[in-house]
């Protein structure tokens, strides 16, 4: 690692009180002698009650990095950091046994479909009780099991989602079970992975408004993954963008809109059509295709990121 | 077949298509009672914009002859899409062309790319020989900003979405067929991509006369390259018109719902407050007419139950359904 | 197209150890007997062309049975034999259920579920019972009639296999856009879906030999053969003069051998063609 990129790492580097704080996360597949990076280097942290953007197109390593902190990565992966930590557990350090018990009750987890959360076979009321019996005892689980209906109200849910199986659901429907579920046990950090990418316009802005509330309601962090640059300047605090495999820019979500520096971010917001007003289509095919032309690892040098303003990094030549 | 019907390029009248429903006697109307047409004498970009269960694939699929309406009639050019002869689907199959969703879909992995385009040139007698069938393809390919050399002799895994849907592109402009029906072609493509694909086809309309029917989920997209625009909720048209004038000021409830959900990719245009969820409407069993959108309409009214709302005249190129705006 | 192909069969032999096992296994079978005219006097697997009985030795590598013959040259004239049974069961089994699994997935409709029924309905019935009415049927079994009686029970499996596949892949977009170009239905099935079908077929045609050969074998062992000199046959008569109850283990112990290693080769190379054929698992390894 240069010095560069070492001040770079100190600089993005986690402060005192985050809620998880990431160092150098390196995830590849494949062999060692045919390894592909997926992240690398990725570096950041996220704040108390403060929700995390991260952006990224296919293949840009979001959701390897989210599954790398979930530590569900599968097992051709090989995974390293210098730093990965939830509050002040470390998760490279933690066991199976750990895992188990941190996920859902301190680290959540709501996927893009309810694929591999909600068990089929099993009614909604059913697997709240399961993941309560997994995570609590005594005073505390029956504390929990009679909130449960409060917590679907939250995500408005009727009561009689209770005993209904999830394919009875609508899409809408299961993505509130899930949110349940996520804030049920009142976790420090939700990783929600394109939640609303299955719904339609209508229904997203409700899953999502009832997502941020719920949060809210909790005091959680939240790492939001997604493609949609328009959903994170509604929802994110703060707005990591990836690009093959690794940052090109962090900063605060109005910083980013305002003044995107990285040519990559500069063209992810320039190509969003806008729905107020027609606009010039050849001008936003233009900053599209200057990307399209030049859509690898080598258009964008692998510069170090660098503060280009409070807060604000950008993988950029000053 | 009327003299109004021959000038359009497509009319489509009172389109209906059931299908039957799984262990259920009644049958359910994917797409109910759609009409509206495309003129014959300029090229039009028509969006179709609607939800998914909004009947607007089930609409692509008729318009391309892969299914029949089960009731209503398709003319193009005034030949009646469902009673084609032999040689009538043939002079169809090469004045309608289709451009699909999923591009890693729409090309067979064994064929390098060039493939489909070889098939269409043979099939279409577009080319006399290899030469010219050579010229045809890289003409076309830098037509949609393909650079041949770098897209001939690749497998469809070997380029991105971007890429194999301009070469579906391509492949649809070779073929120059007066209309294009254009189902979601931008949804799969990732977004710093979607407006080069949107941009070629508006230089379809503009510089080479082929007209399009766009189906979409994406209003913003919409209003960028359509003329026209319909706006279809469980199979039935709530709003049309022109499409700046229908997103712009959109009249309907259901449109405006729609398109209030969309992100604006601003932080300080924050979404206000909650969206409320209407609670379903209750319907007497036996009604069958009634407006579609009355279970989540904020403005529902006991006549909503009651028939169906006719198209009516909000602006000056913009109709609504819905009696908000009957005049009593 | 040919050399995406043939890159995907290079890759699977370079990364499939299984594949590469099998292979040596059935060439280590057969290609000492293609070759064996060459280098061993096959005149030795007739009745009386040598002593009665005769353990393994220099003369008789593998001894000599209870009517005179050699035991090697049994086995290397017999291999052939038993190999081409199974082309012929196979190659007519793997091209039936190919054909009408196409059909069957392609056109749907009554055809397909003709064709399914009866698939389904054949599947339950044991072969081997139509299959000893057959070859009692006839005076003189040659080595095709042997091969095209034991298609029977061969033809059913790739049928159900390749039409599932064809249902899942005849709506895909590629199909859609054939049609559009005004492409007829044949030559969807043989140009657009075919050559996707490939790898399955080839491992529906292994597997299809293996149960060709089986069932032949079954039939030999019976002494429904014939007078055709075949692994199966040369099994039959050291049965029959009680080979094992008088220690004449160089007599039963090599065709069984030599069994084992074809049906081996051949479960190998199939179990790793349908790991070619899995598009899942080929997506995965590149």
């Amino acid at each position: 690692m240069s010095a560069a990129q070492l001040h770079a790492a100190t600089a993005v580097a986690p402060q005192a009180g985050d809620v998880l704080s990431i160092e150098n996360l390196r995830v590849s597949y494949g062999s060692r002698f045919n390894a592909v990076p997926a992240v690398r280097n990725a570096t950041f942290s996220v704040a108390r009650d403060e929700v995390f953007g991260l952006v990224g197109e296919s293949g840009s390593g979001k959701s390897t990095l989210s599954m790398a902190i979930l530590r569900l990565l599968p097992a051709q992966a090989h995974c390293e950091a210098d730093r990965m930590r939830l509050g002040d557990t470390d998760l490279m350090a933690a066991g199976p046994a750990a895992l188990r018990q941190l996920r859902w009750t301190r680290l959540s987890y709501i996927p893009q479909g309810s694929m591999g959360v909600l068990n089929p076979v099993m009614r909604v009321r059913e697997q709240f009780l399961d993941t309560i019996a997994d995570h609590t005892q005594g005073a505390q689980r029956r504390e929990i099991e009679g909130r449960i209906e409060t917590v679907l109200a939250g995500v408005n849910l009727r009561p009689a989602v209770l005993d209904q199986f999830p394919h009875e659901l609508s899409g809408g429907m299961k993505q509130r079970v899930c949110i349940a579920l996520a804030i049920l046990l009142e976790p420090e950090l939700i990783i929600a992975d394109e939640p609303t990418s299955a719904l339609d316009v209508v229904s997203q802005r409700q899953v999502l408004e009832t997502l941020s509330s719920a949060r809210r309601r909790i005091g959680a962090s939240m790492i939001m993954i997604g493609h949609d640059m328009a959903l994170q300047a509604q929802l994110a605090d703060r707005i990591g963008i990836m690009f093959a495999g690794r940052f090109v820019e962090i900063g605060p979500t109005r910083a980013i809109f305002e003044a995107p520096r990285h040519p990559y971010t500069q063209r992810l917001i320039g190509a969003i059509p806008s729905i107020r007003r027609r606009q010039d289509i050849g001008e936003l095919a233009r900053r599209g295709l200057e990307h399209a032309d030049g859509a690898t690892a080598s258009a964008h040098p692998d510069l170090p990121l660098r503060e280009v303003s409070a807060g604000h990094f950008a993988a950029i030549e000053l | 077949m009327t003299n109004d019907q021959e000038r359009k390029l497509l009319d489509a009248r009172n389109l209906t298509r059931r299908f039957a429903q799984k262990g259920r006697r009644e049958t359910v109307a994917a797409v109910d009672d759609v009409s509206f047409s495309l003129p014959g004498e300029r090229a039009i970009i028509l969006a179709v914009a609607g939800e998914s269960g909004s009947g607007k694939s089930t609409l692509a699929s008729m318009l391309l002859g892969f299914l029949p309406p089960s009731e209503g009639t398709i003319a193009f050019s005034g030949m009646d899409v469902s009673h084609l002869t032999r040689t009538q689907r043939a002079q169809y199959r090469h004045m309608v062309q289709g451009i699909f969703q999923d591009p890693f879909d729409a090309f067979n992995p064994f064929y390098p790319v060039e493939h489909a385009l070889h098939l269409a040139i043979e099939k279409f007698s577009l080319a006399k020989n290899r030469q010219e069938a050579a010229s045809l393809i890289d003409k076309n390919l830098r037509a949609v900003r393909l650079k041949p050399e770098a897209t001939l002799g690749r497998y469809p895994h070997q380029l991105s979405g971007g890429q194999l849907q301009r070469v579906m592109i391509a492949r649809a402009l070779m073929i120059h067929p007066r209309l294009i029906i254009a189902d979601e072609p931008v949804s799969m493509i990732d977004a710093s991509l979607r407006a080069i694909v949107l941009e070629i086809m508006a230089s379809l309309r503009d510089e080479h006369g082929i007209s399009q029917v766009y189906i979409t989920h994406d209003l913003s997209s919409a209003l960028q390259i359509s003329d026209q625009i319909l706006v279809l909720y469980r199979g039935t048209v709530v709003e049309s018109g022109n499409a700046a004038a229908v997103i712009e000021t959109p009249k309907h409830p259901y449109t405006q719902l729609l398109i209030s959900s969309i992100p604006v990719p601003d932080p300080d245009e924050k979404w206000g407050a909650e969206l409320e969820e209407t609670q379903p409407a209750a319907l007497e069993p036996t009604q069958t007419e009634f407006c579609k959108f009355i279970d989540r309409c904020p403005h529902r009214m006991p006549m909503c139950a009651q028939r169906r709302p006719a198209a009516i005249p909000v602006g000056p190129d913009q109709l609504a359904a819905c009696f908000l705006y009957e005049k009593s | 197209m040919i050399g995406n192909l043939a890159f995907r069969v290079w890759r699977a032999l370079t990364y499939s150890v299984p594949l590469t096992i099998g292979c040596l296994l059935l060439a280590a079978v057969v290609i000492p007997s293609v070759l064996s005219p060459l280098f061993y006097d096959l005149g030795l697997a007739r009745i009386a062309s040598s002593g009665l009985n005769l353990p393994p030795s220099w003369e008789h590598p593998l001894g000599t049975q209870s009517e005179g013959r050699d035991v090697l040259a049994l086995i290397l004239a017999g291999t052939p034999a038993t190999l081409i049974i199974g082309l012929i069961g196979g190659g007519i089994g793997v091209l039936v259920g190919t054909f009408l699994g196409m059909v069957s997935g392609y056109f749907g409709g009554r055809l397909d579920t003709a064709i399914r029924n009866t698939v389904d309905v054949g599947m339950t019935i044991p072969p081997f019972a139509i299959l000893i009415m057959i070859a009692a049927s006839f005076k003189v079994v040659t080595l095709p009639l042997m091969g095209a009686a034991v298609a029977i029970s061969a033809w059913m499996y790739p049928t159900r296999v390749i039409r599932s596949q064809v249902l899942s892949i005849r709506t895909r977009g590629y199909v859609r856009m054939a049609k559009l170009s005004g492409i007829g239905d044949l030559r969807i099935i043989f140009g657009e879906l075919l050559p996707n079908l490939i790898p399955l077929i080839t491992a529906g045609a292994v597997n299809a030999i293996a149960v060709s050969i089986l069932a032949s074998i079954g039939l030999e062992v019976l002494g429904l053969g014939g007078q055709n000199l075949t692994l199966g046959t040369t099994i039959y008569f050291a049965i029959y003069y009680a080979s094992m109850w008088r220690g004449l283990w160089w007599w039963w112990l090599p065709p069984v051998l030599v069994l084992v290693a074809i049906f081996l080769g051949l479960f190998l190379v199939s179990t790793a063609l349908d790991e070619v054929a899995n598009p899942k698992l080929r997506r995965a390894s590149s």
